[in-house]
């Protein structure tokens, strides 16, 4: 009987599913603004929430927007619990492995430096990034000892009370904080790192990954995708 | 929230902490203190119920019964409690999706583990991948439920386990001279007398539970410590309300919410003692009764 109860239970629950329209859920970070943040009223927003949302008006695709840990955002994709990465995630030949890369929806951008005065050691420093990204991988590489940190916001907490000499994240996401806040300050020269900005999808996801590629070229064509840029990240940020 | 809550950058300190606090993300911050409490809603009788079965097993005459109720106790006793979520939560997922996968595509055959990933047939995905929103959540919640009760169960199991054999061997030994079976004398004589002497142990338990369920933050669960870490973190004008690091506040906020909660639960449970010690040969009923003469 209880086995009855329980397979009529998934029954009803796939049958339901398969009726349902087909639902792309997206999976991003909320903790990285201005590509994707949690806003006041709980909602995922940024430029990232406005790319999506108008790719999948015009891939006629629902979607819906998760968020999930950046630490684990990549083996949570592969196992199924979302269909996309839309998280500020740069291509890298690493990542190309184990995932698959839309085209990029934001070109290559320079990563900086984030320090409370303007003679914080870099090369052979502490500096703080947040696990798993590009700059991390950097600054491994580098000379400077590497902190590193799960979410973004940690790593500039880590500066301001002196744990780490400086923090290495994409410029656009240092900017605004170093810009409001007169004791933070952007130090060194910039680095260009990855190959720009793309949705990560499962592997042999081929038909979802033509769906949104389709839409970025389109987004592209008519300039719709460098207004967002500008919209975002301002009149300097880097366009198509 | 408020009618004045339009424009907030041009609010006097006292209306906007009014707004900020009432904003959206707040109320998912308020909300996810019932999220807390409806774990341990559920998790509380089902830990009981766990280690009530478990005790029983462990004193049941049959070998490999006894066996069972003693592994399970020995067992999840003696792994680290952290250790044994992360672990079982996957375990129980993968279980799931495993079983649906060979009823429901028995002609699949690439390999289900490749590498470190796990990949069942989309037929088998728990929740099924195109489900709303609520029903991934309500599923991962009741996986991390699930392992909630295992791990306090085993706790309770032992704690009852010794109740058990605290009720004094006379009581037992007079309902088997009065001729009740062995489940009469279990359900009649042993199990209304044993919760006096669990009750410390149990208590202590519930403690620990809710002193663990920041452990859903772990788990992937939005509760009160991602939402108090998520709010704190220091905000730009990207945000309609902007401040500085305020996960100092907001901690101390947590600290004060389990203290009290962890204090109020204290004096309910003194009451309950008090209330069980009646007609026990306990010291404690030894007092009741002299007091009441």
């Amino acid at each position: 009987m209880k086995k009855l109860v329980l397979s009529a239970a998934i029954l009803a629950l796939s049958a339901g599913a398969t009726l349902a329209q087909d639902v792309v859920r997206m999976g991003t970070e909320g903790a990285y603004p201005p590509y994707n943040f949690i806003n006041d009223n709980g909602e995922v927003d940024g430029f990232e929430r406005a790319v999506g949302d108008e790719l999948c008006a015009r891939a006629n695709l629902t979607c819906v927007w998760v968020t999930n840990e950046w630490d684990s955002i990549i083996p949570n994709l592969t196992s199924g619990n979302y269909d996309t990465i839309i998280a500020g995630m740069s291509i890298t030949d690493e990542r190309e492995e184990v995932i698959d890369f839309t085209q990029n929806y934001y070109p290559p951008a320079s990563s900086l430096f984030m320090a409370l005065s303007a003679d914080a050691d870099l090369a052979g420093g502490v500096i703080a990034a947040q696990t798993n990204t590009i700059q991390s991988g950097y600054i491994a590489e580098s000379g400077a000892t590497l902190v590193e940190f799960a979410t973004p916001d940690e790593t500039v907490a880590a500066v301001r009370n002196g744990e780490a000499d400086a923090t290495f994240a994409d410029g656009d996401f240092v900017l605004p904080i170093a810009n409001e806040d007169p004791d933070l300050m952007i130090v060194g020269e910039p680095v260009q790192l990855g190959g720009g900005i793309g949705l990560g999808l499962r592997e042999g996801d081929d038909e979802l990954r033509e769906a949104f590629n389709t839409a970025i070229q389109s987004m592209k064509d008519d300039g719709s995708l460098n207004a967002l840029i500008i919209e975002w990240f301002g009149p300097d940020a880097a366009t198509f | 929230m408020f009618s004045f809550c339009t424009d907030p950058s041009t609010l006097a300190t006292g209306q906007w902490f009014a707004c900020y606090l009432t904003n959206g993300a707040h109320f998912l911050f308020y909300q996810s203190f019932l999220v807390v409490f409806a774990l341990l809603a559920v998790t509380a009788p089902t830990a009981l119920a766990f280690g009530f079965g478990a005790a029983a097993a462990s004193r049941s005459p049959v070998l490999p019964i006894r066996w069972l109720g003693k592994g399970y106790i020995a067992m999840v006793r003696g792994v680290p409690d952290i250790a044994f979520f992360l672990f079982f939560v996957i375990v129980l997922d993968q279980l799931i999706e495993y079983s649906i996968h060979t009823v429901r595509c028995p002609d699949w055959s690439e390999p289900i583990y490749q590498g470190a990933n796990f990949m069942v047939c989309d037929a088998a995905r728990m929740p099924p991948g195109n489900a709303p929103q609520w029903v991934h959540e309500t599923y991962n919640f009741f996986l991390a439920v699930f392992t909630y009760a295992i791990v306090f169960g085993a706790f309770c199991g032992n704690v009852l386990f010794g109740a058990m054999r605290a009720v004094p061997l006379a009581q037992l030994e007079t309902a088997a001279a009065y001729g009740m079976s062995r489940r009469q004398t279990f359900w009649r004589v042993l199990v209304p007398q044993m919760w006096i002497y669990a009750l410390p142990g149990l208590s202590n338990v519930w403690m620990i539970l809710i002193k663990a369920t920041p452990l859903l933050f772990l788990l992937g669960i939005e509760d009160i410590v991602y939402w108090a870490r998520e709010l704190g973190g220091s905000r730009t004008s990207a945000y309609q309300y902007p401040h500085s690091d305020w996960r100092f506040w907001y901690f101390l906020g947590l600290l004060v919410f389990y203290l009290s909660f962890t204090r109020v639960s204290e004096v309910v449970l003194a009451r309950l003692t008090h209330r069980l010690s009646r007609g026990q040969a306990t010291a404690a009923g030894d007092d009741l009764r002299r007091a009441a003469t």
